[in-house]
């Protein structure tokens, strides 16, 4: 057994469990897009970041691939990861803003703005489906082709490929096509209809102070309601 | 004596056949160096070798000289270099025309050619002697200084200039604990980017229990205008092997790989003939020098790439797929290549290693400052007199360096900027022109030593222009695994680009900077968390040049198109037409001897009206 420290609390996990998994496991939300139990962990959102260490030496890593050590010291929910995670979602709505599963995820956290160029691009190159094709289905009909900003999904000299049994799986797990929103309009790409979580506690302690869902003191209205500057 | 087709049982082998090469060659002590590097090749030093050996041969001065085509020089904004020994004699931009005249005069009689000496650009003084020039003389060439006694695909040559001697000496009168100790003791750090320790590295792969250990040589050097790497492995390519040969037996490794990009020709033939030299001596392979050690070494190529630097990333490309780093722990001493634990160094690094072994720390360490000892190679480019690669002892400042060594700037013109550390570096501003060139004060000036890139700007650079330059090379060389690396640098550079049209707000700049902070953050490799530094570091130390682009629509250095206008001054143009017959555009207009003007609409701001105009009318405004 590996012992740590996650969110100040003294915890043990088995060998080889991650930091997400550890988390999770203590009832932590971290929220992923490019994770899935039944898949091997891919690190490509950077949604899951968490910040380990203290001090100066602390850092954010990927707690879907980052592997639980003797000794470390985890915190899932400080200032730096939020304002992190928050500017790669609103960077996520303004590249992806047809994702449901990424609309609900911003409202989730707070993201009302998107301060960047909009783009309408169908895929957020999770590698989920990549990965579901090889892992779960033994396909490997599909791969990445290309790096940087060129880079994309597909099949073999972009033909249908042989591999292919069209079993689904892929669009199955893709977080951009599984649920289409069909809130926002054109000239706002934010939809927030289900915005509902407000941590006024962000506000006292810069690190929120409970992991419920949905914040019982916001639900009750007796906390300030937290502005969103960050 | 054929050296190539002996082999060597025992260290005194060794010694014998050095001083079987030396006896042979003191006879012919007076030598032509014709350098062949890369600079020198592409101003036309092969044209030059060939008519020497054409001149030589017809004139029977074959007994008398060889020729020799070594590596890189170092000055190779002089080239192509040629330099006559056993004098030192220095002559630049030699040309076919000059050989004849170099080997009648300078050759045969010593006298010396006025036309062909270096002289220095401040100044004008003119140089005989390569040793005297200040270029060369403020430098300390551990590293480069055999590059040019020697031919590269020459084993005679290196094993007569002492080659070997370090491996014989870390095979037979040392552990590999101490040969570990002794990297520790001289503080080498890592010269790819990072700057790790290397002796801590080892240690942990020594430490690590595995039959199988491998030990790799990072050759995928990717900063543009930076040629460190190449010119070690192109010139001197014996002495990377060497220290793969020390690191393999500290380690415990029993075999190196060489991990070359394919846009190195000259450097994969000149090592893998280096690598096949030394198995064939056996000072490669089983039982080296009857030491019981073996250590074969491999060479691997790979298209070049910016992310392959990154260690994981060039473990996967080594093994065959796709060059893109993983998140590491697991570290590479823990799950290397093929799983197994593995030690990665640069070629810069490995170089240094036999250096160490032979002279000691303590002298190593005396070249350098106290927290790393030893030389840095720079390739100095950009807006600087001499450019070339330079090597100097860690600690020396930026202003000896770009005004000592590199002879100021170019035409003139005043230093504004220099940027170190490759496209992860950043600018450093003339405030910070006597910091020294350490590890730890370029980080903490916002910018690092990377592998030893090293660009000058003057004050027609425009620093949110550069910013926007680097941008858009790590959009390309970014792997695009990671989404706030990719996306992340892709909107930076979006935003860089409103601002260099004009189109940028306060507001913008501010998202910028939360941007790169969160992008530095959150990326998974190496790539990502410095990608921002270009932009972190202009902001920091020119946000009035960022502000005079968004306030006040101008860019001060004259450089971002859509900011500047092309305009005649109507007082000084005599119609002379010549602009307006070079305007690609058809953009100008006038009557012949009556003052032109330029149409603004359909002007492309190339500034060809500027350097054609004879009266200095066309003013850029």
């Amino acid at each position: 057994m590996i012992n740590l420290t996650l969110n100040g609390m003294e915890i043990k996990v088995e060998k080889r469990t991650t930091l997400l998994e550890a988390a999770k496991f203590y009832g932590i939300e971290i929220p992923a897009l490019c994770y899935d139990e039944a898949l091997s962990p891919y690190g490509a959102c950077r949604l899951c970041l968490v910040e380990i260490g203290t001090g100066n030496h602390s850092r954010l890593v990927s707690s879907c691939t980052y592997p639980a050590r003797d000794g470390l010291i985890v915190r899932t929910h400080t200032e730096r990861v939020i304002k992190a995670r928050k500017l790669l979602l609103e960077l996520y709505l303004a590249t992806c803003p047809s994702s449901r599963t990424i609309q609900d995820m911003a409202s989730k956290h707070g993201v009302t703005t998107v301060r960047f160029k909009q783009k309408n691009e169908e895929c957020i190159l999770c590698g989920l489906c990549v990965r579901m094709c090889a892992e779960q289905m033994q396909g490997k009909a599909i791969g990445f082709v290309n790096r940087g900003i060129k880079r994309r999904i597909t099949a073999p000299f972009a033909k249908k490929s042989e591999e292919c049994r069209l079993c689904g799986g892929c669009m199955y797990i893709c977080p951009a096509c599984q649920a289409r929103c069909q809130g926002p309009q054109e000239e706002n790409p934010v939809c927030n209809a289900c915005l509902n979580l407000s941590p006024p506690c962000l506000d006292y302690f810069q690190e929120a102070m409970c992991y419920m869902d949905p914040c019982v003191a916001c639900e009750l209205g007796t906390g300030r309601k937290a502005k969103f500057t960050y | 004596m054929n050296v190539l087709h002996m082999r060597l049982k025992t260290p005194d082998d060794l010694d014998k056949l050095r001083d079987d090469i030396r006896q042979k060659q003191e006879k012919d002590k007076s030598f032509l160096a014709v350098c062949g590097g890369t600079g020198c090749s592409s101003s036309g030093s092969e044209k030059v070798r060939e008519v020497f050996q054409q001149y030589l041969n017809r004139h029977n001065l074959k007994k008398k000289t060889t020729l020799k085509f070594t590596g890189c020089l170092g000055l190779c904004e002089r080239g192509p270099v040629v330099i006559i020994f056993p004098q030192g004699i220095f002559y630049q931009k030699v040309q076919e025309s000059d050989v004849e005249e170099i080997i009648e005069k300078t050759f045969l009689k010593g006298e010396i050619i006025e036309r062909l000496l270096y002289q220095d650009p401040v100044n004008g003084e003119k140089f005989i002697y390569a040793d005297d020039i200040p270029f060369l003389k403020k430098q300390k060439r551990i590293l480069l200084g055999n590059n040019w006694l020697m031919e590269p695909t020459s084993i005679e040559d290196y094993i007569s200039l002492g080659g070997y001697q370090s491996v014989v000496k870390a095979l037979t009168k040392m552990t590999p604990p101490e040969v570990i100790a002794e990297i520790k003791k001289a503080r080498l750090r890592g010269r790819g980017g990072a700057g790790f320790p290397s002796g801590i590295k080892w240690q942990e792969c020594y430490d690590a229990v595995s039959k199988q250990k491998y030990f790799i040589c990072n050759a995928d050097e990717g900063d543009p205008g930076a040629f460190m790497d190449r010119s070690l492995l192109e010139g001197n390519p014996h002495s990377v092997l060497e220290g793969l040969i020390i690191g393999g037996y500290a380690t415990g490794a029993s075999e190196g790989i060489i991990y070359v990009r394919s846009e190195y020709p000259t450097a994969v033939k000149n090592v893998k003939t280096a690598i096949a030299q030394a198995e064939n001596l056996g000072l490669l392979g089983e039982n080296i020098l009857g030491t019981g050690f073996h250590f074969k070494i491999s060479v691997s190529t790979g298209a070049g790439a910016f992310v392959s630097g990154e260690t994981t990333a060039l473990v996967a490309a080594v093994e065959g797929r796709l060059g893109e780093p993983r998140q590491k722990p697991p570290h590479l001493v823990e799950r290397g290549l093929w799983g197994k634990p593995t030690v990665i160094n640069n070629v810069e690094t490995l170089a240094n290693v036999p250096y160490i072994i032979s002279y000691g720390a303590e002298n190593f360490l005396r070249l350098g400052t106290e927290k790393s000892g030893g030389t840095k190679i720079f390739s100095l480019v950009g807006k600087v007199n001499n450019t070339g690669l330079v090597e100097v002892p860690l600690g020396m400042t930026l202003r000896e360096i770009i005004f000592d060594i590199g002879g100021g700037i170019k035409n003139g013109k005043k230093f504004k900027a220099v940027q170190t550390g490759g496209p992860s570096g950043g600018c450093l501003p003339v405030s910070l022109l006597d910091s020294p060139t350490d590890f730890e004060k370029l980080n903490s000036a916002g910018s690092m030593m990377g592998s030893g890139g090293m660009i000058v700007m003057d004050e027609e650079t425009c620093m949110v222009d550069i910013a926007r330059y680097f941008l858009r090379f790590l959009e390309d060389e970014s792997c695009g695994r990671c989404f706030s690396c990719r996306e992340g640098i892709s909107r930076m550079l979006e935003i860089v680009e409103d601002i260099t049209r004009g189109k940028g707000s306060v507001e913008q700049l501010e998202l910028l900077k939360e941007l790169a902070n969160v992008v530095k953050d959150s990326s998974l490799c190496g790539l990502g968390q410095t990608a921002a530094n270009p932009v972190l570091a202009t902001i920091r130390y020119f946000e009035d040049e960022y502000f005079a682009h968004i306030l006040e629509k101008r860019c001060p250095a004259g450089v971002c198109r859509d900011l500047i206008r092309f305009s005649i001054n109507e007082e000084l143009c005599q119609g002379c037409d010549l602009c307006l017959k070079k305007c690609p555009g058809e953009a100008i207009r006038g009557e012949k001897r009556q003052p032109h003007t330029i149409l603004g609409d359909k002007c492309t701001k190339c500034g060809i009206c500027l350097e054609t105009c004879k009266y200095n009318a066309v003013v850029k405004i």
